[in-house]
């Protein structure tokens, strides 16, 4: 079995982490910009934060023979300060370049607030001028449902954005058809509690189909498993999934996503 | 999946999460005090498991959402409880 893991925190992760999954078949691993559990108190601490995951966390993978990339962005948890957001935006284009980087991720919303709303639209702003991908987190819980549709709006709303070159992460039930009727990616997020277990990720993908859909662990400093998407992958052969339907999922996928970024490279 | 594969693989495991939130259920009862608007929530939830239609999950999920449309002033926080505040029979016991 081979799988892309395309979203884990992988700095708030263990080395053991990086073994386990190269392991299990991981290819790859794809780094979204994230919250660090507190706010940062300045735009330096995202400077080291882009640094960490350009420069030491690819080095810290490639020892386990691991191509990881990452995505950049001030997240939505930290949005609501418009301020810093501005200057953290201004930091991210000398970033860019960096050969591990995809595109602007995770953005989108936390509470739906309008300065996250702000903060988001400033963020596809400067996707679209750089030609970037675009991945998005969506919110939590009871904000889920309203937030996507929010992000769906302002996705909308700005006529350079192509729906194919952008990736909603975290649908579940309520969210995915939404999602995919407006032409993006979506992404599961399979999470013991709060997001989606294996078994709803296997039904949302028999009801809603496998074209555009991927999954991912999200594993952060928090309640979540690196490891859940091979103990997915066990889900669905469980269910009659063949390998080859398998392997469409959890490594054709992304990777026909991630290749429109021609940073996305697997030797 | 014919339904008696689908009854062989997730019975139990169906089977022990109804009885685990029929406790907590009693859990609740049992304590002292009011409830607040997640036990609403709940209930809500598990009014939109009686549907005939296969989209009770959407439906258990749209019942601890957010219905409204419109941005909110200022985030008043980061984290999320899982039900919204403003669900009707705030403040009940069942």
């Amino acid at each position: 079995m081979r799988y892309i893991e395309p979203h884990g925190h992988m700095v708030s992760r263990t080395t053991d982490d990086y073994l386990d999954m190269v392991t299990a078949g991981c290819a790859a691993v794809c780094e979204p910009a994230f919250w660090a559990g507190f706010d940062r108190s300045s735009a330096d601490g995202f400077r080291d934060y882009f640094r960490q995951l350009t420069e030491y966390e690819p080095a810290r993978a490639a020892k386990y023979g691991l191509p990881h990339f990452c995505w950049l962005c001030i997240n939505p948890k930290e949005s609501e300060d418009v301020g810093l957001a501005r200057d953290v935006l201004s930091l991210v284009p000398e970033f860019l370049g960096r050969p591990n980087v995809l595109g602007i991720g995770e953005i989108g919303l936390n509470k739906n607030s309008r300065n996250e709303v702000k903060v988001l639209e400033m963020h596809v702003d400067l996707a679209a001028r750089e030609n970037q991908l675009i991945l998005v987190h969506t919110p939590h819980l009871e904000d889920k449902l309203k937030g996507t549709r929010l992000i769906l709006d302002v996705l909308r709303a700005d006529s350079r954005i192509r729906p194919e070159r952008v990736l909603i992460d975290h649908v579940e039930e309520h969210t995915a058809r939404m999602v995919l009727d407006r032409g993006h990616w979506g992404g599961m997020t399979l999470y013991p509690i709060s997001k989606c277990t294996p078994a709803r990720a296997v039904d949302i993908l028999d009801v809603f189909g496998s074209e555009r859909l991927w999954m991912n662990s999200a594993c952060d400093w928090g309640e979540s498993v690196p490891l859940a998407i091979p103990r997915t992958a066990l889900e669905m052969r469980r269910r009659g999934w063949t390998a080859e339907d398998i392997d469409r999922v959890i490594y054709a996928n992304p990777v026909r996503f991630l290749s429109q970024s021609p940073r996305f490279t697997l030797r | 999946m014919t339904r008696q594969q689908v009854l062989d693989l997730y019975f139990m495991e169906a089977r022990s999460k109804v009885i685990d939130l029929a406790a907590f259920l009693d859990r609740v009862d049992r304590g002292t005090g009011d409830a607040d608007f997640r036990l609403a929530s709940i209930h809500a939830a598990l009014a939109a498991l009686q549907q005939s239609e296969p989209t009770r999950a959407r439906s258990a999920l749209e019942a601890l959402s957010d219905p409204t449309a419109e941005p909110i002033e200022k985030a008043p926080g980061k984290g999320a409880v899982g039900a919204w505040p403003g669900m009707a029979g705030s403040g009940s016991g069942t």
